[in-house]
């Protein structure tokens, strides 16, 4: 089980902050993501040493360098893999893992929804730029349909994945969504992701400055963000827009945007958040939403109690240890037919 | 017993063979009359050989599954090259087998089921039974269906149900051939099946009714025994390569203190591995089914980060998958071992076929100047001592280690004498102290090369590595050409240095001679076999089997330099032999390879090494 009695020094996060150069271009979204992991590190209650970044490859991948703790950059799609064993190998650890569009979901696609399925305590950030930064500007899983990029000089024909689709399709436990150009909420939202004992899974809308600059802008730009973005919070209304007048409803098995205050709308019949309900029907619905016809969702839309991979497998250990007749190897190696020469 | 005069006649040595279809449960027979073989004292070697379908075609000769089994009362070394008793159950095992007996063998056959229809799934144009080609044998041709379901009728059981049981009579008549007790297959059977009395009792009732017929019917009273085997005292059980790996493993995070991680993904012929340590959970064994081979071992590599002594096992198409993630242990100096239970290739090739084919896929196979360790086991039970050995290189030099086993010697079963795990190597992990002031992640131990193991959770050592090229000493990422080439040298220099600690190369026979016979690995006891054979008739052949392949053992050369010829036996074209050549170019060496997916005769080898003989 978790220690949580260990007495740990105060931590700002300067301690957090490594000697290594951040590489990132300016301007990259990553910076603000890096940033804000900083900021929620000191107030997890663990040690510097108990802390543990691990990252595949891409941009975002260069993560675990510029973070003061225990790090490991893997190799291609195999971060949660690399996360996973260590998991399991420690439990006491606070792992986290940083994850590209395409090294989570393209090549590393089998491995998202088969630990997401396992439900271990990890918290991974999907850096979610839509495109393939590193290797200069090919399109990735999560490029919209008909995008033009170096690979898809046409548009590419493929239909994008929405990460939260997948999370919740492989039974997730965690689902959020944040974007880089609000720092402060992601910070938030990171410290949720770390509380949450399973698998979260931070889906973060990044903007990558050289390869798909923009590609977010229509939902961040200072004009429009309140009426293009629904920040959820558990127990409040689903309302949104820069009058505050907006919301959703459900209507038969869709949802509506309506406005408060017309054609007899109240606040009273707005949806109201709850990241909590097993039932994965409306998180999906809310997941999916998208510009123009929906706001798109931020904050935590998924938080369900499941438990642990790493929980059910001490428990495991701890049953058979009670039961088992082998004390040692040298018990099992006596084990059944054996016989003695003289 | 009957009052006909029995005829009891000693032998040293005996090769059985179980034949039938695949769903005829010659795997269980065999391996009952091994335990029971066990229990008299001989010593044996065991090689199943069984289909790559769970249930083939029914009577067609490629659903024929097998069980041989070799035991005497001098070592065994291997399972035999040709049977003196072979079972089969029905037309097509026979037809596929009956080469494999010897002339004048004893040849023991299910009557009843040389039916028409059977016949001809075997391809047999006339019945062997009637007509005079099974002259040159000792037949027994039992009508085993009729008499199995005559013998159960009493207990009520249908017929589909007690015809079930039909292996349980054949080895009933092998029961009374070589004068075996009753008593450890029964207890197998109450262990097995004590939920349900009446199957109990069925498979007792056959397996007696076997005995009976053969006692009563067969017309030669002449029976065998084999006088226990003149072993050093201590305890002994029979073990099969994937069990004696899994254990040797266990040994190893005993001894180690280390905690044992397994991350693998279920691949024939390697899973008994991870079906073992799935088991043992009761030693905080930590074993996980992977969602692919890819996960498998960067799991492992996770959990190695982490502070685990941490395995995967795969056999060669998964060997492939993981090349990239050898690449990340080689160059983030972290310990695992990588099974490797080699079956027959390229592709999905054989999987239920021994070969030694992945040598250069484990010795090159990633991208990069990626030296690692590379050992072979040589028998089931060398397979817990290789594993003790992966795992000890491992995390004393930092590095990971392939394990070569192969089908043959995974699935095949030996007498093991079982070691204690005090009496075993101590294993000294390369744990950094907390808070040492001198830590830094790629500072090396003069002597080996090998940096120090910093686990997540130790104090004062935080550091970050992974995947790209690290500065000399402080581990950061670095592009610099002169680093780099530095570093290409500590990664390869730290490899060669464990011939400074592994042992030398052991040789069996006399240290010069006309021949040498070289071979790795699996192979190792037909050879012996048959360089025993050779010595027995006053050649001077010795032989060398190689467990360590890479490095080589540094007396290598030294030994070859003293004998005329040298001829490597593989199961490959040409595999070791060319790294040979490689590694010593000063001699010349002839080869002797096998692709059947089938181990080595000692006829086959006796041939070869006799032709090269003559040409001295």
């Amino acid at each position: 089980m978790i220690k949580d009695t260990v007495v740990v020094p105060e931590l700002t996060k300067e301690d957090f902050v490594s000697d290594q150069m951040v590489k990132w271009c300016p301007g990259c979204g990553d910076h603000a993501i890096l940033s804000a992991l900083e900021n929620v590190l000191p107030q997890l209650g663990k040690k510097k040493e108990d802390i543990l970044v691990i990252s595949g490859i891409g941009c975002s991948s260069r993560f675990p360098y510029y973070v003061n703790t225990y790090g490991f950059h893997g190799i291609h799609g195999r971060a949660l893999p690399l996360a996973m064993g260590a998991r399991i190998a420690n439990p006491e650890l606070s792992i986290w893992v940083a994850s590209g569009d395409g090294d989570s979901l393209a090549i590393g696609g089998n491995h998202f929804i088969h630990a997401i399925r396992r439900n271990p305590d990890i918290n991974m950030m999907l850096f979610n730029n839509e495109i393939y930064g590193l290797t200069k500007g090919q399109y990735s899983p999560t490029t919209p349909m008909g995008k033009i990029t170096k690979t898809s000089p046409y548009g590419t024909i493929e239909v994008p994945f929405n990460p939260g689709e997948l999370a919740v399709g492989a039974q997730g436990t965690f689902f959020a969504r944040v974007i880089d150009a609000n720092p402060k909420a992601m910070t938030e939202v990171f410290l949720k992701a770390s509380e949450h004992k399973g698998m979260s899974v931070v889906e973060i809308l990044q903007n990558c400055v050289i390869f798909n600059n923009g590609a977010h802008k229509h939902l961040t730009d200072r004009e429009h963000k309140d009426d293009r973005q629904l920040w959820l919070e558990d127990g409040k209304p689903m309302i949104f827009g820069k009058d505050g007048n907006k919301g959703l409803v459900l209507d038969g098995t869709k949802l509506k945007v309506v406005t408060i205050g017309e054609n007899g709308v109240t606040k009273a019949d707005i949806l109201v958040h709850d990241s909590q309900i097993k039932d994965p029907v409306i998180h999906l619905l809310l997941i999916r939403m998208k510009y123009p016809e929906f706001p798109v969702a931020f904050g935590v839309i998924r938080n369900v109690k499941k438990p642990t991979f790493e929980r059910l497998l001490v428990d495991q250990i701890n049953e058979v240890k009670k039961k088992s007749p082998y004390k040692c190897a040298d018990d099992l190696f006596h084990s059944g037919t054996t016989w003695e020469v003289e | 017993m009957t009052e006909k005069a029995q005829k009891i006649v000693e032998l040293e040595e005996v090769v059985v063979k179980f034949v039938g279809d695949s769903g005829d449960g010659m795997q269980l027979t065999g391996s009952l009359f091994s335990d029971n073989t066990a229990s008299v004292g001989n010593d044996f070697a065991t090689f199943p050989d069984y289909p790559a379908e769970i249930r083939a075609p029914h009577n067609t000769i490629s659903g024929v599954s097998g069980f041989q089994i070799h035991f005497g009362q001098k070592p065994v070394n291997s399972s035999g090259d040709i049977a003196d008793v072979l079972v089969a159950m029905n037309p097509a095992s026979l037809r596929a087998n009956l080469k494999n007996l010897k002339r004048g063998g004893t040849l023991i056959i299910d009557a009843d089921t040389f039916v028409l229809n059977a016949m001809e799934k075997a391809g047999y144009t006339a019945n062997p039974l009637e007509d005079d080609s099974l002259n040159e044998y000792h037949l027994i041709a039992a009508p085993i269906s009729r008499l199995t379901k005559e013998s159960v009728v009493d207990l009520g059981l249908d017929g589909k149900v007690a015809l079930k049981s039909r292996n349980m009579f054949a080895l009933g008549i092998t029961y009374f051939l070589f004068n075996r007790e009753f008593k450890p297959t029964d207890e197998f059977f109450e262990r097995k099946f004590g939920k349900n009395p009446i199957i109990v009792e069925a498979n007792k009732k056959v397996l007696r009714a076997g005995y009976i017929y053969a006692e009563s019917v067969v017309a030669t009273a002449t029976t065998y025994t084999v006088q226990p085997a003149k072993l050093e005292k201590g305890s002994y059980r029979n073990i099969t390569g994937n069990i004696a790996t899994a254990w040797g493993f266990i040994a190893a995070a005993e001894r180690s203190g280390l905690g044992l991680y397994q991350g693998s993904y279920p691949i024939t012929p390697a899973s008994e591995i991870l079906v073992e340590l799935e088991k043992h959970r009761q030693f905080n064994i930590k074993a996980f089914q992977a969602e692919d081979e890819i996960a498998g071992i960067c799991s492992a590599i996770g959990a190695s980060f982490a502070g685990a002594l941490a395995i995967t096992s795969t056999s060669g198409p998964g060997l492939s998958l993981k090349s990239e993630a050898i690449g990340l242990a080689v160059v983030t100096e972290l310990p695992i071992v990588i099974v490797d239970v080699q079956r027959g290739g390229p592709s999905t090739g054989l999987p239920t076929k021994t070969e030694q084919s992945d040598l250069m896929q484990a010795l090159y196979g990633r991208n990069g100047e990626g030296q690692i360790i590379v050992l072979a086991a040589s028998s089931a039970t060398n397979c817990f001592y290789f594993a003790y050995e992966a795992a000890k290189l491992a995390v004393e030099h930092m590095t990971p280690v392939v394990l070569l086993t192969d089908g043959y010697i995974a699935n095949g079963s030996e007498v093991f004498k079982i070691p204690r795990v005090a009496d075993l190597p101590d294993i000294n992990p390369r744990l950094a102290k907390a808070n040492d002031p001198n830590y830094a992640p790629y500072r090396r131990d003069e002597e080996t090369l090998a940096r120090s193991w910093a686990i997540p959770g130790t104090e004062g050592l935080r550091h970050r590595i992974g995947g790209l090229e690290k500065s000399d000493i402080t581990g950061d990422v670095s592009h610099d050409p002169e680093n780099h080439e530095l570093m290409s040298y500590y990664r390869d220099e730290k490899v060669r240095r464990v011939a400074r600690v592994i042992p030398k190369q052991e040789i069996f026979g006399e240290p010069e001679g006309d021949l040498l016979v070289v071979g790795w690995g699996g192979t190792y006891g037909a050879l012996k076999n048959a360089t025993q054979e050779m010595m027995a008739k006053g050649k001077k052949v010795s032989m060398c089997q190689f467990n360590y392949i890479n490095p080589l053992p540094a007396n290598t050369a030294e030994i070859f330099s003293r004998f005329k010829r040298i001829c490597v036996c593989e199961l490959n074209l040409g595999q070791f032999v060319g790294f040979l050549r490689m590694q010593h170019p000063q001699f010349s060496y002839d080869q002797l390879n096998k692709m059947q997916g089938l181990p080595f005769k000692v006829s086959e080898l006796t041939h070869k090494f006799n032709q090269i003989l003559e040409e001295i």
